[in-house]
């Protein structure tokens, strides 16, 4: 059996229709597949590369898989790979290749899946190309479709996983992208006789649709939430209106007093009577229909037992409603003539009051959730791929690892990679939060939802669907929105005794008022407990911490600052020493050109092109620092003759027929150069932190070239900021003693800890916290993880596209430390909205409940109307809300 | 005193003692979720006005398939949170919307919408 080339469908060979081309024969399934295969064979064929998987099964179940794995840069990776996935039961063989960077190995699928393969290369530190597809599926009515549809796309070569929810009429699939694509996944769906749909998010397009019409709906994916929203929304509104129009007449004539009304509408008229009567009745729909809510949730909840908002405002507006009814209908139980009065009013402004607050709420929540919905509209829809020198444009979610992919002036560059071709300024605001374009070079790492600017570009994809930087930030915040934060624990512990507590309350002031209240004591009472019911408002309490959290969260993402969750959320703002780690984090990470001292026979040209002749035959990393300090002054440099290394001293070669000694002083007095002054010169630059090299041309000492890692341009004022806002700043570096303190000097931080081995970091931390500090750990997620995961915040820099590093607390995209003091200040922002709003909501509560209950009463004569209470109430969850939502406009403190 | 205010204090302090009971002490009925044969857990929860079952028990290690269907559109229920697992969901109305835990340590689950108001648990022995 073969594989038809178009459709995939396996076909016997020799099949009745087959061709050649490019001296390989395919055989089709039908003529339709061969004539589309003849019309552009380029299309079909796949070229025989070196990047794709591949993946066979033999009759003893042994399954041979060929995976390519990303980012095996040294042989010695190969062991730790191999001995992750050896760990593994079932693995007959295994062997990493380093040239085609992939992975043979053969398993027993009874005893191990390919997915947990993939789980263990992920484990030992490395990508694979690996992509999950989810696909709605049309058709199902059993539970045998299921298993049919699972069993057909697990036997498709590539499909790593394939479950199927038939509730969900959904397929999520794990496949390897190099070897199978989302149309040969749905057409093996489809010839099971299922119709499928677009991934999500997409609406199925008919045919009837005009073109314009299409483009708006693959521009805008219909949020099937938000319509609900809208429509509930809608709802609302109208629910609102129908109880205010009827309400506002009841309020007139139930003041027919202070209004001044004539005398048919006063108590005791017969007129009245009868507008009574048509009130009680327009009650009916205002409570059961604009209140609808409150009566079917109160309802579910107390046949759950528990209780909440809807339980006590549907009590209070039917108990209002069953005296209001009696005193209309049966004025003569009641003993006295003032005893039988109405409270329709106050139920339909109620309940028009709380259904305009749970609207407005709406509107509130909505702009709390903005940044994610930012974030997930970031995303490109297609990209321009080059495949077989063909360009084409693609659906996003169909471009694999090590696609090459063309980005135009002005376009979203689709997923993240690495660039290969061209150059250009990149704003990458939206991901970073930095608001400066960055230039990018080959070699350079781009980010996926990041808008190019001025140049073309072709770029490699090293990480697409779920695994760009975009899509982990979305998860990353999704999660950290759904975590709590350890404030939360109280107001969880209030909540589960508030409602019922508040019914109590409401039934004893009722029996106080009674006993011991003012005639006509009824009326009292019954206001009373209704005002007590209406006022309490559990939702602010407990919307308090978790909206302020998701704007919080959602903030940081916005400037490149990802918090885990709650906990981390929380701790931030308590920290009170901040331990920076040097290279890297500090400085540059790399180094650079930092002086040219030259001797009066010689020009900072020439012993600069000179020595970076030199280097050009060595690879040391501190010559690429010399290179890169001549190119930038863009030097000529000749090739250098007769290279020679000189172990611990330096090199020595022929630079444009002159002889050049490059190294230390050693090198210098070996060769008898008369260094003169130049030895004094570079004992400065090393006490700077810097490594001087001394040059010779033919054999007279011309100068001194110094490189060292030098300070990122931001670190000392980010330090600053720090210091200022109270935190301790502590230096922690592998490096010795003097680079070391020469950097804290340029930097301004007094505590260094010098000469730390890696392991040690996390020791050095916990020292400090044993000395009663809390502390953060400010480093890259690599070497530094122990100490991350041991600080109590573990802040990751610098990360790009690798945004999803476990060891960190606080991952931070950019690599400018100034994040540091934003995100601790983000903190402090959040926590402090949130004790606001917490504040606000137990205040509110606290004096609002015995306030209703009539406290002030005998003291002040004040007694609330339900319907203030009912204004109170509706607009206190809004309130809350949006002083959340004044944390969208928090900015960094200026220095 | 008289007759009538006797009767009503009697009255309120009764029903207060039975709204404390009702809310606070009964017994909840908790749904016992069976393991199917291919040794998942699964379970449906209607959600209106709150969530039906909102006690659930599952066994430890076993995998926990959780369908949430919203009967209604307020906004209230549109999120159903489990915090201890950082997981949270939207609930599409009038759509199967499926959550999927795995819990290997016995003890309790509180689940619950964006504002606390709807709550459900899981107990996991």
């Amino acid at each position: 059996m073969v594989k038809d080339p178009v459709c995939g469908m396996k076909v016997k060979s020799p099949s009745k229709y087959s061709a050649e081309a490019k001296g390989a024969k395919y055989d089709f399934c039908s003529e339709k597949c061969k004539n589309n295969f003849l019309s552009n064979p380029n299309k079909y064929i796949k070229p025989i590369n070196s990047s794709e998987a591949t993946y066979s099964i033999n009759s003893k179940g042994i399954e041979k898989l060929d995976i390519p794995i990303i980012g095996i840069h040294c042989s010695s990776c190969i062991p730790t790979i191999e001995s992750e996935i050896k760990k593994l039961p079932g693995i007959i063989f295994v062997k990493v290749n380093i040239a085609t960077e992939k992975a043979r190995i053969e398993f027993n699928r009874k005893k191990v899946t390919a997915e947990s393969i993939i789980k263990a290369i992920k484990k030992a530190g490395y990508k694979t190309g690996q992509s999950d597809l989810s696909l709605g599926i049309v058709g199902m009515y059993c539970a045998s479709c299921v298993t049919k549809i699972e069993n057909e796309l697990k036997n498709l070569p590539g499909v790593l996983s394939a479950g199927v929810d038939l509730a969900a009429e959904k397929a999520f699939i794990k496949y390897l992208p190099s070897l199978v694509n989302i149309k040969e996944i749905k057409n093996t769906i489809e010839k099971l006789g299922y119709k499928t749909i677009e991934p999500a998010g997409t609406e199925k397009l008919s045919s009837k649709k005009t073109l314009s019409e299409r483009e708006k709906i693959e521009k805008e994916p219909v949020d099937e939430n938000q319509l609900a929203r809208e429509k509930e929304y809608k709802t609302l509104i109208r629910k609102f209106v129908f109880a205010a129009v009827l309400g506002v007449p009841f309020l007139i004539i139930s003041y027919p007093d202070s209004l001044g009304l004539p005398e048919a509408f006063r108590q005791g008229a017969p007129t009245l009577r009868y507008l009574w009567i048509a009130m009680s009745i327009l009650s009916l729909p205002i409570m059961f229909w604009s209140g609808s809510q409150f009566y079917t949730g109160a309802w579910a909840a107390f046949k759950n037992r528990s209780a909440n908002m809807h339980t006590l405002i549907s009590t209070g507006i039917s108990a209002a409603w069953i005296y209001s009814a009696t005193a209309t209908f049966f004025p003569e139980i009641f003993p006295k003539a003032e005893l039988a009065n109405q409270f329709f009013d106050a139920i339909a402004i109620i309940v028009a009051l709380v259904v305009l607050g749970m609207a407005l709420e709406i509107r509130a929540k909505g702009k709390s959730s903005e940044a994610m919905k930012k974030l997930m509209g970031l995303q490109a829809k297609t990209a321009r791929v080059i495949r077989n020198g063909q360009e084409s444009d693609i659906p996003i979610e169909e471009v694999v690892l090590d696609d090459i992919i063309l980005v135009r002036p002005g376009e979203k560059i689709p997923v993240d990679g690495v660039i290969t071709e061209g150059s250009s300024l990149i704003d990458e605001a939206m991901i970073t939060g930095e608001a400066i374009p960055v230039e990018k070079l080959k070699n350079d790492e781009v980010i996926g939802a990041t808008i190019n600017k001025t140049g073309s570009f072709k770029f490699k994809a090293t990480k697409v669907g779920k695994d760009t930087a975009l899509s982990q930030i979305i998860g990353m915040v999704e999660q950290a929105q759904s975590s709590k934060a350890p404030i939360q624990k109280i107001v969880d512990r209030v909540a589960g005794y508030f409602v019922p507590a508040v019914i109590i309350i409401a039934i004893l002031s009722f029996v106080v008022w009674y006993d011991f209240g003012p005639q006509p004591n009824l009326i009292y009472a019954l206001i009373v407990f209704v005002t007590v019911l209406i006022i309490a408002c559990p939702c602010a309490l407990g919307i308090a911490t978790p909206v302020s959290l998701m704007v919080g969260v959602g903030k940081g993402a916005e400037n490149g600052i990802l918090i885990r969750n709650g906990n981390a959320m929380e701790t931030a703002q308590k920290l009170n020493t901040v331990v920076l780690d040097k290279t890297g984090t500090i400085t540059e990470g790399k180094p650079l050109l930092t002086n040219i001292i030259t001797t009066k026979d010689f020009s900072e040209d020439e012993v600069l092109s000179l020595s970076a002749g030199v280097e050009k035959a060595s690879e040391h990393p501190l010559g690429e620092a010399i290179i890169k300090g001549a190119a930038d002054r863009s030097l000529t440099l000749y090739e250098p003759k007769e290279f020679n290394a000189i172990p611990g001293q330096g090199v020595e070669a022929v630079v444009g027929e002159k002889k050049i000694l490059l190294g230390n002083i050693k090198l210098m007095k070996n060769h008898s150069v008369e260094t003169g002054d130049l030895e004094e010169k570079s004992k400065k630059l090393a006490d700077d932190g810097k490594t001087p090299m001394f040059i010779a041309i033919d054999g007279k000492a011309a100068g001194i070239v110094a490189v060292a890692d030098v300070v990122k341009p931001d670190s000392k004022a980010a330090i600053a900021k720090l210091k200022k806002m109270g935190l301790e700043v502590v230096m922690i570096t592998g490096d010795n003693k003097r680079t070391a303190k020469a950097i804290a000097r340029q930097v301004n931080i007094d505590r260094v800890f010098a000469e730390v081995l890696p392991p040690e970091k996390a020791f050095n931390v916990q020292k400090m916290q044993n000395e009663g500090k809390i502390v953060a750990m400010v480093g890259d997620g690599l070497n530094d993880a122990p100490a991350l995961a041991q600080a109590d915040i573990g802040f990751a820099i610098g990360a790009g596209t690798d945004v999803a590093i476990e060891a960190s607390d606080i991952t931070l995209i950019k690599g400018n430390l100034k994040s540091v003091p934003l995100a601790i200040e983000l903190s402090r922002a959040t926590m402090k909205n949130i004790r606001q709003n917490l504040f606000g909501a137990f205040f509110y509560n606290g004096l609002g409940i015995p306030v209703a209950a009539g406290l002030l009463y005998p003291f002040f004569g004040i007694l609330l109307s339900p319907i203030i209470a009912g204004a109170a109430m509706a607009f206190s969850s809004v309130t809350v809300v949006s002083n959340a939502n004044r944390l969208r406009r928090f900015k960094p403190k200026l220095d | 005193m008289s007759a009538d205010q006797i009767i009503v204090t009697l009255l309120g302090i009764a029903l207060s003692f039975l709204a404390g009971w009702y809310f606070w002490f009964s017994e909840r009925k908790a749904v016992k979720i069976k393991t199917t044969d291919s040794g998942g857990q699964e379970a449906f929860i209607k959600v209106k006005g709150g969530y039906s079952p909102n006690l659930l028990v599952f066994e430890a290690g076993k995998p926990i398939k959780l369908t949430f269907y919203r009967e209604e559109t307020a906004s209230c229920s549109e999120k159903v949170i489990f915090s201890d697992f950082n997981k949270k969901a939207t609930l599409t109305p009038f759509k199967n919307v499926t959550v999927e835990l795995n819990i290997d340590k016995p003890g309790e689950y509180n689940f619950q919408c964006e504002m606390g108001m709807l709550r459900g648990k899981l107990i996991v022995e």
